[in-house]
């Protein structure tokens, strides 16, 4: 069978800044297939993307739609060429019924007037298309992730989309959702649309794709059939190098003491009956899907939402904590999943975002803020935690992710820490910056930081972890010994088939 | 690496010069006041005489002491709408006080506890019921204004107290008490927003302020000490005022409450909150003054000033929009 090329890309590169983003990609999809795009979180997949959607321009390298060389300026031009993109977060408006987030600013008129009744007609044939069976007129905040992310595709086909690219859509999704999602790719492929498929899952990509593309730190590493690809050298395309050089071993051994105990806490809807306890020098992995409530207990412990009920005690002493200062106090540190929402000041400096926490200790005998103290520490931890920055008066919206979570790591580590509580600590960071991090957290814990460490990554958690706790709907339901499990099994027990 | 290190050396030099930062972030804004300086110097001879040039610094003074408390409420995102009625409210609670033969000490003490009450109540609105602070302030717009106008009947009340007058219109050491009182403000102001602990959490809290509540801030209780500071300012204004005057008027200063707000955004503080500074809202007033003063003196009436002064406005936000896209 002949393969129709309908859309490539030569040789693209873009800058930004003195940040390359991407240093000579190629890509090649064809009609009626789906195109893997693998690699590490900053390796450079969003930013093609974003290429390919008409949100970024590349410095240079052209793009090819149907042989024609085309230039894509705005997203618009992208969308009326046939170019869809459903991102993670997806853009719809809450408020509004599923027929007019589909035909938003597309809508069937009558003279001066929006044809509802056309516009619910045209938008329940593209349910029926996807097997969503739902009012069209039903507000898009009634629906799942899932659902949300059909309309997404309704949206996309009611375009005439013959390139939809599709960004970890799998991520929110439980298992049976995710069969759904397939087989609607597969109708999407056999009427000829294209998908652009971003995803670390290794069995799922290789179960629905047809070709993967691997990319690495903005370049392009190669792109393998299906028929040829295995987990293993896709791995080391994407990462570059073995894993024993990204995750270092544990060198020291761990204390007796117990440092945190956490007994019977419940909060309703959001975790049923946690207990766990922390030793100094641990570190506890939990890993869990999304939604499986490991955050929400993280939150719990600092204070941010405390427990309905249930008791916790820190070096062997009852304590309550109900507000993040009470944490705090506690020498509780809470490096939260979403950097740029609970962390960073973004539009503040590195000096400022590193000394955020700590300032009672930056004071001067009048009380005033020290600038010399503030910046002696901010260099320092600058020093330290090797952050890329041009100076602690840069603003922390021009660095990397990496070198933000650097930052944010650095304002917590100045309280001084017991217990560290990480939350996605490498989440869209570059392997450099991850295996730098992962370094800390072995120094940290051999100084006698207790640290808990909540991940969906699973070789994160299976390679760190001194000892991991799986949870799923709300519950702990296994504590594993990392060293003696299986990716498998940890699946088999956070997805509910064991 | 390399590159790095560059930059590092870049940031030595860049630290080194303090002189460059401040050109860097008030540059424009003064190139700006110079330009309608030259202006209403050549259209008016009376602009540049000293006895003008004082009495811009004092018409200055109650529209930047209000104008800092302003900078507060902006940096943590909020804003103030109700500092017109407090600035009358002042006046008229002071005038009745002394009406009432309060002396003068106890008399001004009572009208900043006031200030302290309104400016807690607005706060306490704010960031315990989470009542989005626009409309808390706007309610409050009212409610401090019909204060006024029912405890005065609506006619102003003359002012007879002599240590009262001396406030706006008495001078020390050959200075207006109005401007002495103005740069000790203005250090008083400067030093908590840039070197005490409260301030940083401001900035922190309209920076991001889920960020401000995981690094354990007391936001609610930041945001009633912020929205106290605010009224506070405008009733010292109000007090000003009202001596300058020689009487409380019941109707006095509406309309402040977006000089106000005009002369912060002038001197670089953003709508969006975190960031703001005393020195760029005393810079922006000065602006907002010398329009005033060059356009009375060119005997501009007062509702083509009303448009002059919003056209204003919206290059100063319009150039800061812009340079605000270049840098990100």
């Amino acid at each position: 069978m002949a393969e129709e090329i309908i859309l490539e890309l030569k040789n693209i590169k873009k800058s930004f800044g003195s940040v390359t983003a991407l240093s000579g990609v190629q890509l090649q999809i064809k009609k009626g297939q789906v195109h893997t795009l693998l690699g590490e979180n900053g390796a450079g997949k969003s930013t093609l993307m974003k290429i390919i959607s008409g949100v970024h321009q590349p410095d240079e390298g052209e793009i090819l739609f149907k042989g024609e060389r085309i230039r894509l300026a705005t997203p618009k031009d992208a969308q009326m060429r046939g170019i869809s993109i459903i991102y993670q977060e997806l853009s719809l408006c809450p408020n509004l019924s599923i027929a007019e987030n589909i035909f938003a600013n597309r809508e069937p008129m009558t003279g001066w007037f929006i044809n509802d009744r056309q516009m619910n007609r045209a938008a329940q044939e593209l349910l029926a298309q996807i097997e969503l069976d739902l009012p069209p007129t039903t507000p898009v905040k009634a629906l799942s992730i899932s659902q949300k992310q059909m309309v997404e595709i309704a949206k996309a086909l009611s375009l005439q989309s013959e390139v939809i690219i599709m960004d970890e859509p799998t991520s929110a999704l439980s298992s049976r959702e995710t069969e759904v999602l397939f087989r609607i790719i597969d109708k999407l492929k056999a009427k000829g649309v294209a998908i652009i498929y971003i995803s670390h899952r290794m069995d799922e990509l290789l179960r629905i794709s047809d070709e993967i593309t691997v990319m690495r730190d903005g370049s392009y590493i190669g792109t393998v059939k299906k028929s040829e690809a295995d987990i293993n050298g896709l791995i080391r395309m994407m990462v570059g190098r073995e894993l024993k050089d990204i995750y270092p071993k544990r060198s020291y051994d761990i204390g007796p003491d117990t440092l945190l105990e956490v007994k019977g806490f419940t909060k309703q809807g959001l975790f049923d009956n946690i207990n766990l306890h922390l030793k100094k020098g641990e570190i506890l992995g939990i890993f869990g899907l999304m939604g499986a409530g490991r955050s929400d207990v993280a939150k719990a412990i600092f204070g941010i939402t405390p427990p309905d009920s249930g008791t916790m005690t820190i070096k062997g002493k009852p304590v309550t904590i109900t507000r993040p200062q009470d944490a705090i106090s506690q020498k509780i540190a809470f490096i939260t999943e979403s950097r740029r929402e609970q962390g960073l000041v973004i539009s503040d400096t590195v000096k400022r975002n590193i000394s955020m926490v700590s300032i009672d200790n930056l004071l001067s005998r009048l009380g005033l803020i020290s600038d010399k103290k503030e910046s002696d520490v901010a260099r320092k931890a600058v020093a330290a935690l090797q952050i890329k920055t041009a100076g602690i008066d840069q603003t922390v919206n021009q660095l990397s992710g990496g070198n933000q979570q650097k930052i944010v790591l650095a304002k917590w580590l100045e309280t001084q820490p017991d217990i560290l509580i990480l939350d996605e600590p490498t989440r869209g960071i570059d392997i450099g910056s991850k295996n730098e991090i992962y370094r800390l957290m072995r120094k940290l814990a051999s100084e006698g930081v207790g640290i808990i460490m909540i991940s969906s990554e699973l070789s994160e958690v299976l390679f760190m972890s001194d000892r991991m706790l799986i949870m799923r709907d709300k519950k702990i339901v296994k504590e594993l010994d990392p060293s003696a499990t299986t990716q498998d099994e940890v699946m088999l027990y956070a997805t509910g088939g064991k | 690496m390399a590159n790095v290190s560059r930059m590092a050396a870049n940031q030595k030099t860049m630290s080194a010069k303090p002189g460059l930062a401040f050109l860097r972030a008030y540059g424009g804004i003064l190139a700006g006041l110079l330009v309608l300086v030259l202006f209403f110097s050549l259209f008016s001879p009376h602009f540049l005489k000293v006895n003008n040039l004082l009495n811009i610094v004092l018409q200055v003074s109650i529209i930047a002491i209000s104008a800092f408390g302003m900078t507060f409420a902006l940096i943590i995102g909020g804003i103030d709408l109700s500092i017109g009625s407090t600035i009358a409210l002042s006046g008229t609670a002071a005038a009745l006080l002394l009406q009432h033969n309060v002396p003068f000490l106890p008399a001004i003490l009572i009208v900043l506890a006031i200030g302290v009450l309104l400016g807690a109540f607005n706060g306490v609105l704010i960031s315990k019921l989470h009542i989005p602070a626009f409309i808390v302030t706007v309610a409050t717009m009212g409610i401090y204004r019909g204060i006024a106008y029912i405890t005065t009947d609506g006619v102003p009340v003359a002012i007879q107290n002599q240590a009262f007058l001396e406030l706006g219109n008495g001078s020390i050491a050959g200075i207006h008490i109005p401007i002495l009182i103005l740069l000790l403000l203005f250090v008083i102001n400067h030093v908590i927003l840039s070197k005490t602990k409260f301030g940083r959490r401001a900035y922190i809290t309209g920076g991001n302020e889920e960020a401000a509540v995981y690094a354990g801030i007391n936001v609610s209780r930041l945001k009633i000490g912020v929205y106290v500071i605010t009224s506070v300012m405008a009733t010292i204004s109000g007090l000003i005022l009202a001596s300058r005057l020689f009487s409380a008027q019941p109707n006095a200063a509406s309309g402040y409450e977006l000089d106000a707000i005009a002369a912060a955004v002038l001197g670089g503080t953003s709508l969006s909150g975190g960031s703001g500074k005393i020195l760029g809202t005393l810079i922006g007033a000065i602006i907002i003054g010398v329009i005033n003063n060059g356009m009375n003196l060119m005997n501009v009436p007062y509702f083509y000033q009303l448009i002059v002064k919003g056209v204003v406005i919206l290059i100063a936000v319009y150039v800061d929009v812009k340079n605000k896209k270049r840098l990100t």
